[in-house]
């Protein structure tokens, strides 16, 4: 791997630490222990059931919202402020580029969901005094969301590459709604008939499947993850994310920098 | 060899949403600039300086033509780790102190580690930046930014040395250390190949110039070649508050300020007008040919071209 491309991502990193990004840790925090302490009040034998669920919407949300806004900004954002002419006038090809932009949000939001989920096993320890074997299955359900991160930080990318930071954070949280109903959309493709039924299946194999990767109810309730779904999971993210970050390249090599 | 050589490079951009009407930004540009030159590139605001150094850059694309840079296409990889750029107003991550911007330009410039940080102190030093090493530079001046801007487009010790406006917001002091930096560049056998609108500067710097207006380009040639034509004319100084009658006739133009008088008169009129000085008792101050200035050149250029395009130099 290019070292440029590790470059780039490291100052993309440092951008957003310096730009208080990670702050958004104290505002989860703040959210998880108040749920702790008043779930531990209130609830009767469900508290597990409601930390898991809560914390693990909250790292979703939390980093679904810096995905986004985060990542329409990484190109336009450098072409509007003209930062981007002393970076492509020295051997840094424009694809090294863009993938180091997407390795450095990318390793934002694993850094973030790393402290959030401390946070979320601490809140877990505090209501229920231990841990339990199927709580390990917290950490493939967030490591599916850091998989819908990656997906949703290409999409991003691959949309700021070609539109205003406005018209690319409707696209990413559009495609980012219907992703989460994908699973829904392919059941009514399956029923569907002629031309609608093309165009559902089209539409439903098209948009990010988000569903497939959302897993936090089952595991709030101690479901095991098959290890078929972590693989198949797995390529479906590394495919997508690839697929929107070569169509982010393409666009961006043909790219005049006005 | 030619340190930059434009081989017929120009840009059309499109604009409008429906229908798109093409916009020529530059006509077909020919130009060669040799090694170890300081090459002015003049232009009123919008004659298409800063597009021509972006499609040097390949921050835009040609709509046709090519260009080569120390015998190589502009585009190769190579070229780019060889050449230095300051862009026209330049804006870098204000969230990076001076220290960490040069430190990852570096970096991407691919300076040995062992030398990097060495490096970054010279330069910070050479640019009068040392004791704002440590600043954020959402902190800095617009004259402390074109610094940074100039130390991080030479950063790498390129052999050619882009400059987009380098005086651009610079106070006066600022703009006597840029001069003397590019002669100091020059010295160093470097091709320093800047755009201005600021004659004067090129005047006292530049090897040779080329001036662009409306995309094309209008003249270009050595400066002294371009300033030193006399037309026949002297510019006659002497102390007093006005004309004499004897002079009235042959004084094409005159200027008084304060107690000295500077008049344009033909060269063959001069011993006359000498004589007749004498005769007033007014005390002669100076005797010159008229040379035309940069300036002239400049403006004479602007001056509405005939239709060809596609100068060459």
């Amino acid at each position: 791997m290019s070292a440029r491309i590790a470059y780039v991502a490291s100052n993309t990193f440092r951008e957003a630490v310096r730009d208080r990004v990670l702050y958004n840790l104290i505002a989860f925090a703040l959210l998880l222990s108040g749920a702790a302490i008043l779930v531990g009040q209130i609830s009767i034998d469900i508290e597990r059931l409601v930390v898991i669920n809560l914390g693990l919407t909250a790292v979703s949300l939390f980093g679904l919202v810096i995905a986004i806004f985060i990542g329409i900004g990484l190109v336009s954002k450098e072409i509007e402020k003209r930062t981007l002419y002393t970076v492509l006038s020295r051997p840094v090809r424009r694809w090294e580029f863009i993938f180091g932009k997407f390795c450095g949000l990318a390793g934002t939001l694993v850094v973030n969901t790393f402290f959030m989920a401390i946070g979320v096993f601490a809140a877990l320890l505090y209501v229920s005094h231990h841990f339990q074997s199927a709580d390990g299955w917290i950490l493939v359900a967030l490591y599916f969301i850091i998989l819908q991160f990656l997906i949703l930080t290409a999409l991003a990318l691959l949309f700021s590459s070609f539109s205003s930071p406005l018209m690319a954070a409707v696209f990413a949280f559009s495609l980012f709604v219907i992703g989460s109903f994908a699973e829904d959309l392919r059941g009514f493709a399956a029923i569907a008939h002629g031309a609608t039924g093309w165009l559902a299946t089209g539409i439903a194999f098209v948009i990010p499947n988000f569903s497939a990767l959302n897993i936090v109810s089952s595991v709030a309730h101690g479901q095991p993850v098959s290890g078929q779904l972590i693989l198949y999971n797995s390529i479906y993210a590394l495919v997508y994310s690839t697929a929107a970050l070569s169509g982010a390249v393409l666009i961006f090599e043909r790219r005049n920098l006005k | 060899m030619a340190a930059i050589e434009i081989l017929g490079l120009e840009k059309t951009y499109s604009i409008g949403f429906w229908r798109k009407k093409p916009k020529r930004a530059l006509q077909p540009l020919h130009l060669r600039v040799e090694e170890g030159e300081i090459f002015g590139f003049l232009g009123p605001n919008g004659a298409g300086k800063t597009t021509t150094l972006k499609l040097l850059m390949g921050l835009v694309f040609p709509t046709a033509g090519s260009a080569r840079i120390l015998g190589m296409d502009y585009q190769h990889p190579e070229v780019k780790a060889q050449i230095g750029f300051l862009p026209e107003q330049p804006y870098f991550y204000d969230y990076l102190t001076a220290r960490e911007l040069l430190e990852y330009y570096g970096q991407l410039s691919g300076v040995p580690a062992k030398e990097r940080s060495h490096r970054v102190s010279e330069m910070l030093e050479r640019v009068g930046l040392r004791d704002a090493a440590g600043v954020q530079l959402r902190k800095f001046s617009k004259g402390m930014l074109q610094r940074v801007g100039i130390a991080q487009a030479i950063l790498h010790h390129p052999k050619v040395v882009f400059l987009d406006e380098p005086m651009s917001g610079l106070d006066p002091m600022g703009r006597r250390e840029v001069r003397a930096l590019m002669e100091m560049l020059k010295q160093q056998g470097k091709t320093v190949f800047f755009s201005t609108h600021i004659l004067s500067d090129a005047e006292a710097l530049c090897d040779r110039v080329a001036i662009i207006h409306l995309g094309q380009l209008r003249g270009v040639g050595a400066v002294a070649d371009l300033t030193g034509s006399v037309h026949g004319r002297v510019e006659l100084v002497w102390q007093g508050t006005a004309v004499p009658s004897a002079l009235k006739a042959l004084v094409s133009e005159h200027h008084v300020s304060g107690d000295t008088v500077r008049a344009i008169l033909p060269e063959e009129t001069q011993d006359v007008a000498l004589d007749a000085l004498r005769r007033e008792h007014l005390r002669l101050i100076s005797l010159t040919p008229v040379r035309t200035s940069l300036e002239d050149y400049f403006v004479a250029q602007l001056k509405p071209a005939g239709q060809s395009a596609g100068a060459t130099a």
